[in-house]
């Protein structure tokens, strides 16, 4: 035992088998489930039969599914927007010298720590249609007559989730990105300066384009994130008013396991996986990348 | 140091700082404020003037005895505490394991296998939770917290291994080789003299993996039905929400208390935690 152990291909083996054994089992075989469900008609209690690519072409076709669609490119697209540039601009601002940094940094990543379901809860309350502390707030101040419908109305409430979702991966972007910026020597930053760059100039042509490297990866990993979200609206809207607000995820969730419809449910999430797997293969051929370098 | 007007200061960077620290942790507060008002005071419509909008003046337990008496709040902490320190556990020594070989030994396919592992950590959990639910029941694990302490380690495994693999890296190979020398087995080696140089790193994955799981969601919505089964997150939202009534106080003082334990951890290893969310994505 303990000689085979010696052996480098033995001991690899053995260190590698729970670990692999276990993402075989939860990851690799529910994929391959997800594949055959989706070309079948099984329900829950149900085997159901093959059906070909009927659950693919009964998405394309449901509006329901092309709203959640839409919905779900624009939630990431504005959200992951939102979140460079104000992760990015945080970033900076937390990368100066200031009294109390580290207690403001570190209550800066408290959206990140706190469960999502738990604090996308204040947020409803805060969006709440009668007891809403915004509408007293701008009612009171006087800038509005009559409340804002934030998540009564399908356009208001995807607009809310993106803010929502921009607050919690702020932190993410704003604290992988300082620990980007202090790679960087002040001393090019000065050098900038010396030769009469402006802020914008120095952040601009100095620092985006040595943040670069890290800004890809982040956004690689927001992106994968926000498509496949699930929490934030199930607790904002549930997907309402009048199915206005459904992501793929929670659509699928709605299909799948609500209506116990389990074909189409996998047929429904299997349509983020083109998006996915395009952007792990853009993160690998990078990584690539780096590694020869 | 570049010079900077004082006028300037406020604009470029007091105002803006204001504006973060309002935008992050108003949230939070407003949980706070909420889960200690008492009912009368909760239920002011937004056209109502109120005389403290903003704080209250007698402040009351009234949503913690609530939350107590019709919950099994108590239970959810534990559980989702169980949960996220078995799963934790498990993750860190696949991690450990995994970690260190991809990082020391050569054998065929480990690229393969690293390349692998990173793509499963890639996978969301929304991609696979309806086979999975099938799997869960298969294996008459539902409704029991080894459906959650197996799941779990899903995507915490390959986090815990990536990111360790990469702070074996940098440990000099000729600590190994001392220890060989002296008789160690390359086991042995492995576990005492690498694995303690690791432990900043090996502090820094389990603390990102702890936060992982207490926030995870949709496992545990699907695979718990029993109330007092459940975890914080999913108590919260199935039994304080009765049909169309929402127990505001008593929501936000268990999303109070749910939070808590977690930012308490988190406090005390920031620096670790840093570490654990920036290395997550360099790898």
């Amino acid at each position: 035992m303990k000689r085979l152990l010696e052996n480098e291909k033995v001991l690899a083996t053995a260190l590698l088998a729970p670990g692999v054994t276990i993402l075989v089992v939860f990851i690799a075989y529910p994929f391959l489930m997800a594949l055959w469900f989706s070309l079948t008609s099984i329900s829950v209690g149900d085997p159901g039969e093959f059906v070909g690519l009927d659950n693919f072409q009964r998405a394309l076709e449901d509006t329901i599914f092309q709203t959640a669609f839409k919905n779900t490119v624009f939630y990431t697209f504005w959200a992951t927007i939102f979140k460079l540039a104000l992760g990015m601009w945080l970033a900076l601002l937390l990368n100066r010298h200031f009294r109390f940094k580290r207690v403001v940094r570190a209550s800066m990543l408290l959206p990140f720590i706190v469960p999502t379901v738990l604090s996308a809860w204040a947020w409803r309350w805060m969006f709440d249609p009668t007891f809403s502390v915004m509408n007293w707030s701008l009612f009171h101040l006087g800038l509005i007559e009559d409340r804002l419908p934030f998540l009564s109305s399908g356009d208001w409430a995807m607009w809310c989730a993106v803010v929502v979702n921009t607050w919690r991966g702020m932190p993410f972007f704003a604290i992988t990105l300082l620990a980007g910026l202090q790679t960087i020597s002040t001393e090019l930053q000065e050098a900038a300066a010396l030769d009469g760059a402006n802020a914008w100039h120095r952040f601009w042509h100095v620092t985006w384009p040595l943040l670069l490297p890290v800004t890809l990866v982040v956004v690689v990993f927001s992106i994968i994130q926000t498509f496949s979200d699930f929490q934030l609206i199930y607790v904002l809207t549930g997907g309402g008013p009048a199915n206005s607000t459904h992501l793929i995820a929670t659509y699928a969730y709605q299909v799948g396991v609500n209506s116990g419809l389990l074909g189409e449910g996998a047929a429904l999430s299997l349509f983020m996986f083109p998006v996915l797997f395009a952007v792990v293969w853009v993160q690998l051929r990078y990584l690539k990348r780096m590694d020869v370098r | 140091m570049l010079i900077e007007r004082k006028w300037k200061k406020w604009v470029f960077f007091y105002v803006p700082m204001a504006f973060f620290i309002v935008f992050t942790l108003f949230p939070f507060y407003w949980m706070a404020v909420t889960a200690f008002r008492p009912d009368s005071e909760l239920y002011h419509t937004w056209r109502q003037p109120n005389a403290t909008p903003f704080w209250t003046l007698d402040p009351t337990l009234e949503h913690l005895h609530g939350l107590l008496r019709t919950t099994a709040f108590p239970n959810w902490l534990w559980n989702t505490m169980l949960i996220a320190i078995v799963s934790t556990v498990i993750s860190l020594i696949c991690g450990m394991f995994a970690g260190y070989a991809l990082a020391r030994l050569k054998f065929r396919g480990s690229e393969f296998l690293g390349t692998g592992i990173f793509i499963t950590y890639l996978v969301p959990q929304t991609l696979l939770f309806i086979p999975l639910a099938d799997i869960v029941r298969g294996m008459q694990l539902g409704n029991t917290p080894w459906a959650l302490i197996l799941t779990y380690p899903t995507f915490l495994i390959p986090f815990c291994t990536w990111l360790l693999m990469g702070y074996f890296k940098t440990i000099p190979k000729e600590l190994e080789e001392c220890a060989r020398i002296d008789g160690a087995t390359r086991f042995g080696a492995m576990v005492r003299i690498i694995f303690p140089v690791a432990v900043p790193g090996i502090l820094s994955a389990g603390i990102f993996a702890f936060t992982l799981s207490w926030n995870e969601f949709i496992y545990a919505l699907i695979f718990m039905s029993s109330a007092e089964l459940k975890t914080v997150p999913v108590g919260v939202i199935s039994e304080l929400v009765r049909g169309d009534i929402f127990f505001w106080g008593q929501l936000m003082m268990g999303a109070l208390l749910g939070s808590i334990p977690v930012a308490i951890v988190y406090s005390f290893f920031v620096e670790y935690y840093v570490t654990g969310l920036t290395g997550s994505v360099k790898g």
